[in-house]
């Protein structure tokens, strides 16, 4: 209703503006009516505006605090953008944002310590479940997620599945693509065969230092189909199979660990190119205007999700600000700040561009956008959580030797 | 003289103090009192140093034998599972306990952590336990069948050798994780398969470079400090400076910097490519590697290996040269003969110290190290960090702890400790 309040007035804004010359009014006559239309949508926007916090019901914690951790850099931007700056406004509480590299260890020390300074922590999908296996992670009452605006209840809001850990609460589709520099190789590789293919694209690959996507990417790009690649890759000779081509580039390349690295490495010229965080490339092309290129084929994609730390001193504040920041509302706005898609159904129509810039949509830079997801897999978190330790070995003997 | 008796027990002959008690008690309790004086000064310190050193110590060395998870959390089949051979067919009276404790860990939620443990000796029970801990509270006798409907990995036998192995608390399968080695559910030690076989080879890894790191100090530290102890004191003090000033920087800041001067597109390269050595296409990787690691790692270590030498260089009298000159010995000689033997208790302290430093290297190869420039402590902090197994970590460090020792037992051996000179 109120998304029709701003067409009407952008409408009586478009008329105006026509009838004003075809009619052949005044200059003053036509200025009054953009005018008049202007403050048409600025009131509707405003009552847009309001109606959206007002829509929100938050608690209120005067006094009370969040720790809240993320992976830093450009994503936590998106974050604080989203969901802290509007929950510090409306309930009043105090956040602290801390950083880290992923992984259990932190909390799993914390819990142990029976000290835990964690509140909530933003987790990778397989931590999320090894955690709330573990018993690392508090249990998390679903029916504290508000309902979409127009009423359908939370569990069916979000992308079927993704509820099915009972300790994590999903936020964010992000992926693990790769991406090259347009102006240093305007022919640039179009499939993720090419990535392994330095004969035909000579130069150093960045790759994360860990097996994860990189054997399910090797794989894609031995002709492996994205749908059988785990079923390759539990056995011994696909095993074999992905290292021998990850063999293949192993002297061009360049290992990176967090995400903030891939897009400084192709900046600095250091690659030529690397796989990395969809977001962190979005943001160095948005942000920083980088001649950077994302190919999309052979993604792999995961999902992020908020987990509350086994007996965490502030677990009350803790739950609200995980009920808020996966409202839909703040889904939403994240998916402004970074190219990293929101997890709830009814997020994505309200997606718009990216923040102060109009013409850049943020719908096409989403991993989960039609023409991104021709060929792409999704993270088998089970896959990893049996196979991490004996891959891990032996992808570090790998690299020693 | 004749006052002497006056204090002598006329009965036992024996010394007495003024106050008429015998001399010895008198003198032992004194030292008694400075004993416990002495006592209580170091106390604080010694309190310090079992808190924060030996006592997680051998809780370290404690964890690298030591894992009671499973016993802990499936306390049923723990015992009925170490009593079985590892070969024969798994029996009803095995599921069964299983079964039961399954229902007890999942309520508990610590079913994660068994099937975590479990998964360390096979891989693929991670999954195998989660589920069937899900489905455990419905099943009903007789139990194994009931599993293998479940999955067919309950049907193999390596399945129930990998829950007797990690049902033993008290077990080597650590340490001889730590060496390449795989504990069987027999009681056999067996190769790990080969293309997993990684730690031996950083061992020896790490000691190479620890070595080559303190010849290098040597090297290069010897003459800085020869110059230092002989220079006139205005050009020593600038030269020591130079040495301290980089000593007080801190580590991140120097290893950050060597990133900037060798990385392919840092001040070095760049200074090849202009002057001719090299073009823009083959620019020496320098960093990200072995070389990277060792030149940080000896550009950090080097005031280790100068300070000693100077001390010793400094307290040696200028006149043994001297005269050994004038007694017809050449430079060479003059040096060799006389001027370095007096400077080897100043290199074993330097050398000693810069080795046992550079093995325990952790920072630096893992910001310069790259894919092979990795060493024994980078994986230590793996397994605390990410892949989460303390037990490996722990043990991998009591191996590394008793390389030390054992080097630093040779030593004295060899050279002698009462040999070495801090300063």
């Amino acid at each position: 209703m109120k998304l029709s309040t701003v067409v009407y007035a952008a409408s009586a804004l478009a008329l105006s503006a026509g009838f004003a010359h075809a009619d052949g009014h005044s200059n003053a006559d036509v200025k009054k009516a953009l005018m008049d239309a202007q403050a048409a949508i600025t009131k509707a926007l405003d009552a847009m505006g309001a109606g959206a916090t007002q829509a929100y019901d938050f608690p209120s914690l005067d006094g009370k605090q969040v720790t809240v951790v993320s992976w830093g850099g450009a994503y936590t931007k998106s974050q604080v953008e989203a969901y802290h700056k509007p929950f510090i406004a409306g309930s009043g509480a105090k956040i602290i944002s801390e950083d880290y590299n992923g992984g259990l260890a932190e909390i799993k020390a914390q819990v142990e310590a029976g000290n835990v300074t964690w509140d909530i922590v933003d987790v990778e999908l397989s931590d999320a479940v090894r955690a709330c296996d573990e018993g690392l992670a508090e249990e998390i009452d679903m029916s504290i997620l508000p309902p979409a605006p127009d009423g359908t209840p939370a569990m069916d809001d979000f992308i079927a599945g993704t509820l099915d850990v009972p300790c994590a609460v999903p936020t964010i589709v992000w992926s693990t693509i790769f991406a090259y520099d347009k102006s240093k190789m305007p022919n640039g590789p179009k499939t993720i065969g090419d990535f392994f293919d330095t004969a035909a694209f000579p130069g150093k690959r960045g790759l994360r230092k860990n097996p994860k996507a990189n054997l399910e990417m090797a794989l894609i790009a031995d002709g492996v189909d994205a749908g059988q690649v785990y079923e390759v890759l539990g056995t011994d000779e696909g095993v074999d199979r992905a290292f021998a081509k990850l063999d293949s580039i192993k002297d061009d390349v360049v290992w990176w660990e967090a995400g903030a690295q891939p897009p400084q490495l192709l900046a600095d010229g250091e690659v030529a190119m690397t796989t990395a965080y969809n977001g962190r490339i979005f943001n160095a092309v948005a942000a920083e205007d980088k001649p950077f290129e994302i190919v999309w084929d052979g993604q792999v994609w995961d999902l992020d999700l908020w987990i509350i730390p086994k007996g965490a001193k502030n677990k009350e504040a803790a739950m609200d600000f995980l009920a808020y920041s996966t409202s839909t509302e703040a889904l939403a706005k994240q998916a402004s700040w970074i190219s990293y898609g929101p997890t709830r159904n009814s997020s994505a129509p309200l997606v718009g561009s990216y923040d102060g810039k109009p013409d850049l949509k943020m719908g096409p830079q989403m991993p989960t956008a039609p023409q991104n997801f021709t060929n792409a897999l999704q993270n088998d978190f089970e896959f990893w959580a049996d196979n991490a330790d004996e891959l891990n070995e032996r992808f570090n003997a790998w690299l020693a030797s | 003289m004749t006052d002497v008796t006056h204090f002598r027990d006329e009965k036992t002959g024996l010394l007495l103090a003024s106050d008429g008690t015998p001399l010895k008690t008198k003198l032992r309790q004194s030292l008694k009192t400075s004993r416990r004086r002495a006592f209580l000064l170091v106390a604080p310190l010694l309190l310090f140093i079992m808190a924060s050193f030996v006592i997680p110590i051998l809780g370290l060395l404690w964890q690298g034998v030591s894992n009671a998870t499973y016993e802990e959390s499936m306390p049923r089949s723990a015992p009925i599972m170490r009593a079985w051979d590892g070969s024969s067919a798994p029996t009803e009276e095995m599921a069964a306990a299983i079964v039961a404790d399954m229902i007890d860990a999942r309520k508990a939620k610590t079913i994660g952590k068994v099937a975590t443990r479990v998964n360390r000796e096979e891989s693929g029970t991670r999954s195998l336990f989660t589920k069937t801990a899900r489905r455990a509270a419905k099943m009903e006798a007789p139990f194994l069948p009931a599993l293998e409907k479940v999955n067919k990995k309950w049907t193999e036998l390596e399945t129930w050798q990998a829950i007797k192995i990690a049902a033993t608390s008290m077990t080597p399968a650590f340490y001889a994780a730590a060496v390449d080695m795989k504990y069987t559910a027999e009681g056999e030690f067996v190769p790990q398969s080969e293309e997993r076989q990684i730690y031996v080879s950083l061992f020896v890894k790490t000691i190479v470079v620890a070595g080559g790191v303190m010849l290098c100090c040597l090297l290069l530290g010897y003459p800085v400090a020869y110059l230092m102890a002989h220079l006139p004191a205005k050009t020593s003090n600038l030269l020591m400076i130079l040495v301290l000033l980089p000593f007080w920087t801190s580590l991140l800041v120097r290893t950050t910097a060597w990133i900037a001067m060798l990385q392919a597109q840092g001040v070095l390269n760049d200074l090849f490519v202009f002057i001719g050595i090299t073009n823009d296409d083959a620019r020496f990787s320098l960093i990200y590697n072995m070389t990277g690691t060792v030149i940080a790692m000896t550009h950090i270590l080097l005031p280790f290996m100068i300070l000693p030498l100077y001390s010793v260089m400094r307290a040696i009298p200028p006149s043994h040269v001297r005269a050994a000159k004038s007694l017809g010995a050449t430079n060479w000689t003059a040096f060799w003969r006389v001027y370095f033997p007096a400077t080897v208790p100043g290199i074993g302290a330097g050398g000693l110290l810069v080795f046992i430093l550079a093995i325990g290297y952790y920072i630096t190869p893992a910001l310069v190290g790259g894919q092979d420039g990795q060493l024994i402590s980078n994986f230590i902090a793996y397994h605390m960090q990410r892949s989460l197994n303390w037990s490996l970590a722990a043990a991998l460090g009591g191996i590394l702890l008793a390389i030390v020792l054992f080097l630093y037992w040779l030593y004295d051996r060899i050279v002698g400790i009462d040999n070495m000179k801090l300063g």
